[in-house]
Order: C-alpha cells, then structure tokens, then sequence
C-alpha cells in the first residue's frame, strides 16, 4: 500500500493492519498493537523523517510468514485454492511482517534508540513502544534513498491452531503483499533471518 | 461547556463543582493531539483545582497523545491543578503501561472515583 505521508491516513492504515492480522489469526490485543507500532513508525517518518510534509510517499508491506520462518503466501495460496478457503492456523501462519518504507532523509540506524523511561517528558516514546510489542525490528538504509523499517511480529504460541478472531468457519484466509516499493522482498528476507534483538528502530 | 472537534475526536469539557472534566470521543493520534492538547491548554488557563481527563471513549492512543497528557501533568504541577485520568479502556490502558506511565498518573476507575481520587 503506499500513501502519502499526510497524518490523515494514519488511522485508515491501521485498520488495514489490524483487520489483516485479525484474519491471520491474530488474538485482539496483538491486532491492536501490531496497529499501534504501524503507527508510531508512521508518525516517525512524518515527523521526523519528511519534517511533517504531507505530500511524501510511504510504503507499508505486510505478508504472513509460516511457522518455519519463511513467507506464507504460496503455502496459504496453494492450500487454500483459488476457490476454496481454509484457516491462516490450518496453513501455519507463525508470524506477519510488515516493511515500511520511506524516501526521507536517511539516518544512522545505530543512533536511533529507545529513551530512559525514568525520565518523564513528552516525546520519545515511540521507538520504545514499538520494539516493546513487536518481537523482531530492524532499521536501515533504503537504496537508493530513504530508510525501510522492517518488524515482525509472531503469533503467540497460545492463539497457533485456534481459530482465528472474527474469521467464522468456512471464512477465508487472506493474501497481502504489496510490492508498491522496490527491493521490498529483500528487507523481508533480511529482517527474517537477521532481525533478533539486534535490531535497531528508530526515533 | 465547550465542544471541539476534528475529524476523529470530539472533545467536550464542562465544570463539575470544583473540577473541570474533558471528555474526548475518538481516537487520539497524531492528528487529533494538537486538539486535545489545545483544549487542555484552555482549560488549564482557568486553574481549577481538579482536571479530570475522561478517557472511556477513547477507542485509540499513540504516543502523542501520552505526550500530551504528559505536557498537562506538567502544567497541572506548576499551577496547582490536580489532574487525574478515569475509565481508561483496555487497549489504551495497555499505551500506558508499555509507556511505563500508569504509576506516574493519576488513574481513577470510573468518574465517580476521579472526582475523589
């Protein structure tokens, strides 16, 4: 999906997400903060990132990865069929990634931290909050300009097999991937196998 | 009573007695901050001696709005206000504990409770 980076939009992209990890099999508490981490990473590029201009481009990408590690949609495609649908849990649906990508000024990923929380003062909180409730986040430079966060967020070992929030029996599963920006595919690959909490997000 | 609104949050504020209660309806992200910010602001002008913020309509928070209710706070200390938040709702409740910010407000359970808390 790609939208401008007008404040406007935000709370559209999060009901976007949500109602995606929703259909993946998501429990309600995750849906609602894998929405809010879209969201402060949203508000960081506009306000830092493109200094609250509203007309700059954003690109956000989600795709189911399964259980293994590996992206979904082919598995989730194959089993389900064209007509027939079947449960995000039936297929292993482990985890969703979600790349956000901007064209905005590009920042050292290893300056980009969390602030003392014991400090209490406006501001800063959202890098905190992001890498509190998402389990993988990675930041780093876009080619050939820009920055492209990469999160992920896997499904409570809880919530794997049962049936997933608001998707009734007989319900479908979905497919989501959006390669509105180049070079998508490989910060997916580089935040599944290289994320961990190494990662670095960014204020 | 005053009524401000955007296009996802409406806020209404009245006196109450001794306090003064906002209520938003909505959510409160980037683009509706600054409103409730603004209002807060106004209100806090009058220095009553109790604000209570009414968050049970609140279906959503970031973190600017945390920062705005961090700014109120601030504000509230300098002029004698005593602020207190109520009836937050589960998924914003959840924004301020990951925040690490439900010790550092006030938090009353309903209305009722923030008028004595």
């Amino acid at each position: 999906m790609e939208l401008r980076s007008n404040p406007l939009y935000l709370s559209g992209a999060r009901e976007m997400v949500a109602a995606v990890a929703r259909r993946l099999g998501f429990s309600e508490e995750a849906c609602g903060q894998i929405a809010l981490a879209v969201d402060e990473a949203l508000c960081n590029v506009i306000r830092h990132g493109y200094d609250r201009a509203s007309d700059k481009p954003i690109w956000i990408s989600l795709w189911p990865m399964s259980e293994a590690g590996d992206q979904a949609d082919a598995g989730l495609t194959e089993a389900a069929g064209v007509e027939c649908c079947r449960m995000a849990s039936d297929v292993g649906v482990g985890a969703i990634q979600i790349v956000i990508e901007d064209e905005a000024k590009q920042v050292d990923p290893s300056v980009i931290k969390s602030r003392n929380l014991d400090e209490v003062r406006p501001g800063g909180l959202g890098v905190h909050i992001i890498r509190a409730v998402m389990d993988e986040v990675i930041y780093e430079h876009r080619v050939p300009l820009g920055m492209r966060l990469s999160m992920l967020k896997k499904r409570a070992a809880s919530t794997t097999g049962a049936s997933p929030s608001g998707v009734a029996s007989g319900g479908c599963t979905i497919q989501c991937m959006n390669q509105a920006a180049s070079g998508v595919a490989n910060g997916s690959t580089s935040a599944s196998t290289g994320a961990g909490s190494k990662g670095v997000a960014r204020g | 009573m005053a009524d401000r609104r955007n296009s996802t949050l409406t806020i209404t504020s009245r006196n109450d007695g001794p306090a003064t209660i906002i209520t938003p309806v909505g959510d409160v992200d980037l683009t509706a901050s600054p409103l409730l910010r603004q209002e807060i602001k106004r209100v806090q002008v009058t220095a009553p001696k109790r604000l209570i913020v009414d968050l049970g309509s609140v279906g959503y928070m970031d973190s600017s709005g945390l920062a705005t209710l961090i700014e109120a706070m601030q504000l509230a200390r300098k002029s004698g206000t005593r602020i207190v938040l109520c009836a937050l709702t589960d998924r914003v409740r959840s924004i301020f504990e990951i925040a690490r910010l439900d010790s550092v407000f006030n938090i009353a359970g309903n209305l009722e409770e923030a008028r004595t808390k």
